[in-house]
């Protein structure tokens, strides 16, 4: 597997780097536990490119591959997961506008979207469908040359400084099995009829919002039907979650680097019977699994995202680095406090932070179990006899 | 105008313990991570600022080193200047500060500079030499600690930052002046301006392009010996006073006779 990156995108990471260290982690502690939107982050992040990374150059945006985009997203992780978050639902409506949008479709929102003026946000899941995507219940209804859009979904990042959501709704009610009857629109926030009913409190992934979005007759242009074809919305939106898993797994990887990084570091100031902790056996297995497990669950990631951009089907492999890194950055992450002890359990040190932010991965972008699903299925289709 | 940047690639003061060779007497650079001089970083950032006020003109950084000093050169590309020049030649190898001056001078003096920004002093040498060096082989006034810049005609104006405060100093152009550390926001490269140094002009010169005798240059041309290099001596320890319901006026008393009271 070639792991290197060409020298200007190394350049890239190393500035993405800086800026965490210049710009987030000095104030990621204070924001979370504030639970305060990241304003001046996001001013920031615009004004350094992150949001047009993934976005071909010819819509404005740099077209970094996804090898070098989950690296972008380890490095933001590891100041604070949240802003990672806010950049994952944008690069997954750009991915699927991209991929799948008419070219009036690529013209019309990636531009804006490239310049961080308008972020995106995915609406999937609803109170009764989440893991179950094809029990969704919103609708399409053809009204003329306009859908019209009814029912509400949950889990919503950027739900309220989002501007363009891809919104999953059965187009067929009829369809069998469902998901041939599912289509997805790009709906403007200050639609009429579109409005954010709520937001979560969460224990962790804070400072950003996750919200329910309402939908009462919103009408969208049909010129706004992904693709424009009816019926291929559940195949963009399995497609767009591989970038998603990607996504979470280099979250995963970032927050669990950060976590060992601190480990590591306290681990050498602090003493206890005579010398520092570092030089106990007990601590030192602590780091070595930490870090090995680390290390794995990056190669695990770099091999999904490659696949990625190489244009095959990844879902084994993305289910593997997402399943395998999310668990991996559970434990890292409790390790971590064990070794800070009394500390780590306060808010005065982030690794409690790190700990409260680690179970969101677990059931983001598909849980654990649902990715479980997803590889052995992909298993028993390869491994035929 | 053509507005022209002087910067230099030193040793990364954030990650390198600086080591002195003792039998040369000089700074450690080979093995050792190296990046643009961040004080170059503020000086790139006032130039790029002034280039984009008075429009119509373009930003060149100069710097005389090893070919690896492309490196730091396009780190200035990726923050927005627009071409670089680099000379580089083996017989530069221990130059000191009035080589240096000498060879920037002979490029700023071929491409007819306009204004020449140089930091007041490099982050490893801190000679702070080469500025007034590069006026003096030019012959240009030199305007130092700028905190404000403007062109007013063809007049370069000031704000110098003084011991007390700061005052108002101008010159004719071209001129060199050297920034006040901590005077500019500093600008940031982005992903497009890193993604797009590679492609911008890039020249790479030696000394005979600039019509310099090797013997004038290097360690064969140096004015500069370092005679003995040591260590600094360490700081006695503070004066520690215990209140036993006269510290305030020990302590009025301790600073009135440093006459900071």
């Amino acid at each position: 597997m070639e792991s290197r990156l060409d020298t200007d995108k190394q350049a890239v990471i190393d500035e993405v780097q800086r800026f965490v260290e210049r710009e987030v982690i000095p104030v990621a502690h204070d924001l979370e536990h504030d639970d305060i939107y990241p304003v001046e982050l996001i001013e920031k992040m615009k004004t350094l490119g992150i949001f047009s990374a993934t976005i071909p150059e010819v819509y404005g945006g740099l077209g970094f591959d996804f090898y070098t985009y989950s690296q972008i997203i380890e490095q933001l992780s590891r100041g604070w997961m949240s802003l990672a978050g806010i950049v994952n639902t944008h690069v997954l409506v750009a991915y699927m506008i991209a991929t799948y949008g008419t070219e009036e479709q690529r013209r019309a929102f990636l531009p804006v979207m490239a310049q961080g003026e308008k972020r995106g946000g995915i609406c999937l899941s609803e109170a009764n469908a989440g893991s179950d995507v094809q029990a969704i219940t919103m609708t399409a209804t053809r009204d003329g040359s306009d859908y019209l859009l009814n029912g509400s979904k949950l889990w919503v990042t950027n739900g309220q400084r989002g501007g363009i959501f891809a919104v999953l709704a059965r187009t067929d009610t009829a369809a069998r099995p469902p998901f041939r009857g599912m289509s997805i629109f790009l709906v403007e926030k200050g639609t009429p009829g579109l409005s954010s009913s709520r937001t979560f409190e969460k224990l962790g992934y804070k400072g950003v919002e996750t919200a329910e979005l309402v939908f009462d007759n919103v009408r969208v242009p049909a010129a706004n039907l992904l693709g424009g074809v009816e019926g291929e919305g559940f195949k963009h939106a399995m497609s767009g979650l591989e970038v998603g898993r990607i996504n979470v797994a280099a979250r995963a990887v970032g927050v669990a680097q950060a976590a060992f990084n601190d480990a590591i570091r306290y681990a050498r100031q602090r003493s206890t019977f005579g010398k520092p902790i570092a030089q106990h056996q007990a601590i030192q297995l602590k780091l070595a699994g930490m870090a090995t497990k680390i290390e794995a669950a990056r190669l695990l990631l770099h091999q999904a995202a490659q696949k990625k951009d190489r244009g095959e089907r990844c879902d084994l492999e993305a289910g593997m680095a997402k399943l395998f890194a999310t668990e991996m950055c559970q434990e890292v992450t409790l390790e971590a406090m064990r070794i800070f002890g009394g500390y780590g359990y306060t808010k005065e040190f982030n690794v409690e932070r790190y700990y409260r932010d680690a179970p969101f991965m677990l059931v983001a972008e598909g849980t654990s179990e649902i990715q479980q699903l997803v590889i052995a299925r992909q298993l028993l289709e390869r491994y035929k006899i | 105008m053509k507005i022209y940047v002087c910067i230099k690639q030193i040793p990364d003061p954030n990650t390198v313990v600086s080591k002195l060779d003792p039998s040369t007497r000089r700074l450690v650079r080979s093995g050792v991570s190296l990046v643009l001089d961040p004080g170059d970083e503020s000086t790139i950032s006032a130039a790029i600022k002034l280039r984009d006020t008075i429009g119509n003109s373009e930003l060149i950084a100069v710097s005389m080193g090893p070919t690896s000093a492309q490196e730091a050169m396009r780190r200035a590309l990726a923050m927005g200047v627009d071409s670089a020049i680099l000379v580089t030649d083996p017989a530069l190898a221990g130059s000191d500060a009035l080589s240096t001056a000498r060879v920037l001078a002979a490029v700023l003096k071929k491409e007819n500079a306009g204004m020449i920004f140089c930091s007041t002093e490099s982050t490893d040498g801190y000679t702070g030499m080469v500025p007034g060096g590069i006026a003096e082989f030019l012959g240009i006034p030199q305007l130092t600690f700028a905190r404000e810049i403007n062109v007013e005609g063809q007049r370069a104006v000031i704000k110098q930052v003084t011991q007390t405060g700061y005052r108002t100093v101008e010159s004719s152009l071209p001129a060199v002046i050297t920034i006040a550390s901590g005077s500019f926001e500093a600008i940031y490269p982005t992903m497009k301006g890193i993604m797009s140094a590679r492609k911008k002009p890039f020249t790479q010169l030696t000394l005979s392009d600039l019509g310099i005798e090797a013997a004038q240059v290097g360690e064969a041309g140096a004015r500069e010996q370092v005679m003995t290099i040591g260590k600094v001596e360490a700081r006695a320890a503070g004066q520690v006073m215990k209140d036993d319901g006269n510290a305030a006026s020990t302590i009025a008393d301790f600073l009135q006779r440093y006459q900071l009271l």
